[in-house]
């Protein structure tokens, strides 16, 4: 009797081990994604800020003020400079081209699949965007190379308009980063729009409203928030989007402001220098570092700053 | 015309002078606004409503009630054509408004609502100020002028008696006002538009018996100058404030006629069960 | 009638023609989209004409355009897969286990979900520096000289570099870690769907939360967990930035483990074991290689490597199609 039951104890515990080292395992799981965000961290932060390793760091060789205010890149010349503005021009003037494009055509679909489409038209165009979001973007570099420049830009603002559009520009780039993130803001402007209430459709209907009013005047206003984020979002991509930008802007680290011209994106830096045979551990090598931070900084703003905008918007309908 | 219609059919306890004041009333007398003709319904392929043929009357005060899901507010939503919006519906029969059908090919569904006004059941104001609610109507309709807006603005607010309380924070969220302010926000903002008939689908479900009883009395006032139909859970609201009840049952008008009647001695069994309360 | 009446009256059909022309506008921008997936696909498929054949598939790069080939990078992509999926699956699926299953509602619990949300928008090209230093060079803790680790399989050596250098399995990790996120999310979504009855039912028959998990909440989630894994693994495939860092090569003329065919598998199983400590090249590197390259010719190429990439995850996303509408209908019964 007495053994038995020692038995069925021994048993009970040993299954209770089992149990928690399974858990235990399924944690260290959940854990790895805190463990990758730290560690992209860390490894930015070593590289560019305080060097533990044999290399010192970016920031103890540039300062911070001639990395944010000197206005040249020119880290392969000899006489090297490490401002960042010339990348930071090149990134947003292509973000914004390309926010130019995709969010007021973006928004218009939502509004469109939202509000007009019949659900046959909505089950069609939403698989067909999604088809559009998963193109890989090195196959948009090559369209913009390929097809955008020498035939949408080249005829109208070359030949019509008398710009000097170069084989490497940023307008091109910018036109196919637009394409690209266009269905994310469709779909997550479409979610914030769906979000508000029917009631309020309804009571705007009852007024008199047409289909326009109700979609501008009611719903738009009252998913602001939801599609603000949705456009953070979108924007932050953007920004941190690599081989499109790398294939169709080109190398040319400038500052401009003219979309015809070949520029230099952060992200584009980074895979020159990586295409390259820079020596690692050399000022130049760890600059990949400091871009990468920048860059790592700034997305992460734009992430954090759309959730905040979103949590905003979800207290207004609880 | 109109004195034919200032009549109470019931006798409200906070009214006495009203009962003093007339005989009862000949309803049937006052000329016909809306009109339906074996009006269906169909949610799909689910029918909701069955051949519903039904009289409302000018500046009257109609009253629509029956258990839960019978098709009260679904009927209510054909007048405005506010089922136009839903997917998959479909309607056969008639229903005219001042003779003219409504669901005729070149009326013009936004002309119409303009004229039709709607409250609905659970109250649904726009998350903007409480001015720019009771304005929406009336902008959109091409009013831009900011004099005659606030004029709309305050009226329409006096009328569905909340100006009083809102008066000094119209720039205010609506959102942050009480529920019965809400309704009577949605009640203003359904009067800026200057409608000739009213729909309220349970305007007053929601709410505790104060802003019941001044949705109540707005109702009687109201009624001098539109054509009220109220949707009612609550029979003594019903006999209250309606010169015509119509009862439904499973998507059919059983009966309809003057209040006093109709709750004093219903023709049908099913009626007298429904409102002495044995069901529904 | 009073003002507002006609005000109404006479702004009336201004209001139609505003309405509608901002439908059509709407409508406009809805198909812009559409329009423009169609123009890409037409576009690549005319410029590939002629030169998607056979010996493109079956050839190495080469310096003649006529010559060149796609071989190295499909070989490359495949082991590329594999490794991804084994290990962002178990992963992925612990991590949503422990999310959903376990932990539901404490402040780690939500302290990971944030994560998580802010790593989605993190620029895959961070991904790949954090690849670089972690996986390929291994903080440089090893030194310039890679070390060698031997372990014997039986039939053959399994020779593992330390640091990892820039080899298949770097990259897959890599890919593992861009695509985590995403695996983790759509497992959790899965995991939600699976009705609680399920997993009352099993306690009450006096089964343990594992037992309970393994036996009937993972098989319930399984086809939701697998169409979101495909879904992720198909984004990974098509990443190009990430393996530029970590320094996927560009000119290849060998397959990993010299394995090229599948009949390889069994006349070489040594190869097996080569494969991913061996370097490599994949569909989306061949095809950024060729669009840089000056001759036109190579864009002809490139095309050509674009139908290939495009059809696999062609393919793949068929199969998530499938599976989530095989699901989808289960559900239903
Ligand atoms: N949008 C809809 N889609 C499908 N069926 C609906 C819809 N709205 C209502 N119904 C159905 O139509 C029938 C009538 O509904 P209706 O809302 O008109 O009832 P009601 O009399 O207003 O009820 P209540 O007193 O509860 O508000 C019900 O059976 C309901 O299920
Ligand atoms: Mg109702």
């Amino acid at each position: 009797m007495k053994g038995d039951s020692h038995l069925l104890l021994r048993r009970f515990s040993l299954s209770r081990a089992k149990e928690q080292a399974i858990q235990f395992s399924l944690f260290l799981c959940a854990l790895l994604s805190v463990v990758t965000t730290l560690g992209i961290i860390i490894v930015l932060v070593n590289e560019a800020v305080v060097a533990v390793g044999p290399n010192a760091a970016f920031f103890q060789e540039v300062s911070l003020k001639e990395f944010f205010t000197d206005t040249r890149w020119t880290p392969q010349f000899a006489d090297k400079h490490f401002g960042v503005l010339p990348l930071l021009a090149g990134t947003f003037l292509i973000a914004g081209i390309a926010a130019l494009i995709a969010l007021p055509i973006g928004l218009a679909s939502a509004i469109y699949l939202c509000e007009y489409a019949a659900p046959r038209t909505r089950d069609f165009v939403k698989p067909s965007l999604e088809i559009l979001a998963g193109v890989p973007t090195v196959v948009y570099g090559y369209f913009a190379l390929v097809f955008v420049t020498p035939y949408l830009l080249k005829p109208i603002f070359q030949d019509l308009l008398g710009f000097d559009v170069g084989v490497f520009n940023a307008a091109s780039a910018g036109i196919v980063v637009g394409v690209m993130i266009l269905p994310m803001v469709s779909s997550l402007s479409e979610d914030a729009l769906r979000a508000v209430p029917r009631g309020l459709r309804e009571a705007g209907y009852a007024l008199g409203s047409t289909k326009f009013d109700v979609s501008v005047k009611i719903v738009l206003p009252a998913a602001a928030s939801g599609i603000m984020a949705s456009f953070l979002l979108a924007i932050s991509r953007a920004v941190g989007e690599t081989m499109a930008v790398s294939i169709a802007a080109g190398m040319t680290p400038a500052l401009t402001m003219n979309p015809f011209r070949s520029v230099q994106t952060m992200t584009s830096y980074i895979v020159n220098v990586s295409l390259g045979d820079t020596p690692a551990g050399s000022v130049q090598y760890q600059s990949l570092y400091a871009i990468a931070l920048t860059l790592f900084c700034i997305t992460l703003a734009m992430n954090i700053l759309s959730q905040v905008v979103l949590s905003r918007y979800r207290e207004v309908y609880e | 015309m109109m004195s034919r219609l200032k009549v109470m059919p019931d006798n409200p306890p906070r009214r006495p002078q009203a009962e003093a004041l007339k005989p009862p009333p000949e309803t049937t007398a006052a000329p016909a606004k809306i009109e339906t003709r074996d009006l269906s319904f169909f949610y799909g392929e689910n029918q909701v409503l069955f051949d519903v043929s039904m009289t409302i009357r000018e500046r009257a005060v109609t009253a629509l009630i029956g258990p839960s899901g019978c098709g009260k507010s679904t009927f209510l939503r054909t007048i405005n054509r506010m089922n136009d919006i839903i997917e998959g519906t479909r309607l056969t029969g008639h229903v005219s408004l001042e003779g003219i059908d409504i669901y005729a090919k070149q009326v013009d569904v936004v002309a119409l609502r303009n004229r039709v006004g709607m409250v609905f059941q659970k109250s649904n104001p726009f998350p903007k100020s409480i001015f720019e609610n009771v304005a929406y109507g009336p902008k959109i309709a091409g009013e831009r002028k900011k004099k005659v807006l606030a004029e709309i603005v305050q009226r329409s607010l006096k009328r569905a008696a909340l100006w009083e309380e809102v008066k000094d924070r119209l720039n205010d969220s609506a959102l942050a006002l009480s529920g019965g302010q809400q309704q009577r926000l949605c009640i203003a903002r359904a009067l800026a538009t200057d409608p000739d008939v009213l729909l309220m689908d349970e305007p007053a479900s929601a709410l505790d018996p104060a802003s019941t009883a001044k949705i109540e009395d707005l109702i009687f006032e109201l009624k001098e100058n539109y054509t009220i139909v109220i949707v009612t859970h609550n029979m003594q609201q019903a006999s209250r404030i309606s010169d015509q009840t119509a009862f439904f049952y499973e998507g059919r008008l059983i009966e309809m006629e003057p209040t006093t009647a109709l709750f004093t001695k219903p023709r049908e069994q099913r009626t007298e069960d429904y409102i002495t309360g044995r069901f529904g | 009638m009073n003002k507002p009446k006609s005000v109404f009256e006479s702004r009336l059909a201004a209001r139609h023609r505003q309405g509608r022309l901002f439908g059509a506008v709407c409508m406009a921008s809805t198909w812009f989209g559409i329009g423009v997936l169609v123009v890409l696909l037409a576009g690549v498929t005319w410029q590939a004409a002629g030169w998607l054949n056979w010996s493109f598939l079956t050839n190495f790069d080469s310096r003649h355009p006529e010559q060149a080939g796609i071989l190295a990078g499909l070989w490359g992509s495949l082991w590329l897969i594999l490794f991804t999926t084994l290990f962002s699956v178990p992963v992925g699926v612990g991590a949503a286990l422990y999310l959903e299953e376990y932990e539901s509602n404490g402040w780690l619990q939500r302290l990971i979900q944030v994560n998580l949300s802010n790593l989605a928008g993190v620029p895959s090209i961070v991904y790949g520096i954090l690849g670089l230093t972690v996986f390929v060079r291994m903080f440089g803790v090893f030194g310039s000289q890679p070390k060698v680790v031997a372990l014997s399989l039986g039939f053959t050596d399994l020779e593992i570099p330390l640091p990892f250098g820039r080899t298949v399995i770097a990259a897959a990790l890599t890919l593992t870690l861009l695509i985590l996120p995403v695996v983790i999310v759509a497992a959790q979504e899965a995991l939600r769907a699976v009705p609680s009855s399920i997993r009352t039912a099993s306690y009450a028959l006096g089964a343990t939360k594992w037992q309970t998990i393994r036996h009937q909440v993972l098989p319930a989630a399984a086809p939701g967990i697998l169409t979101g894994v495909i879904l992720a693994v198909s984004r990974a495939i098509g990443e190009t930035a990430p393996l530029v860092m970590i320094g996927a090569l560009t000119y290849v003329a060998f397959t990993p483990g010299d394995i090229s065919s599948p009949t390889d598998i069994i006349t070489n199983p040594a190869g097996l074991a080569e494969a991913p400590f061996d370097t490599f090249t994949a569909l989306p590197i061949q095809i950024f290689n060729w669009v840089s390259r000056p001759k036109t010719e190579y864009q002809h190429v490139a095309a050509a490597g674009i139908l290939v990439l495009l059809t696999v995850l062609l393919v793949l996303n068929g199969v998530a199609i499938a599976l989530r509408h095989r699901y989808q209908k289960r559900i239903r019964w």
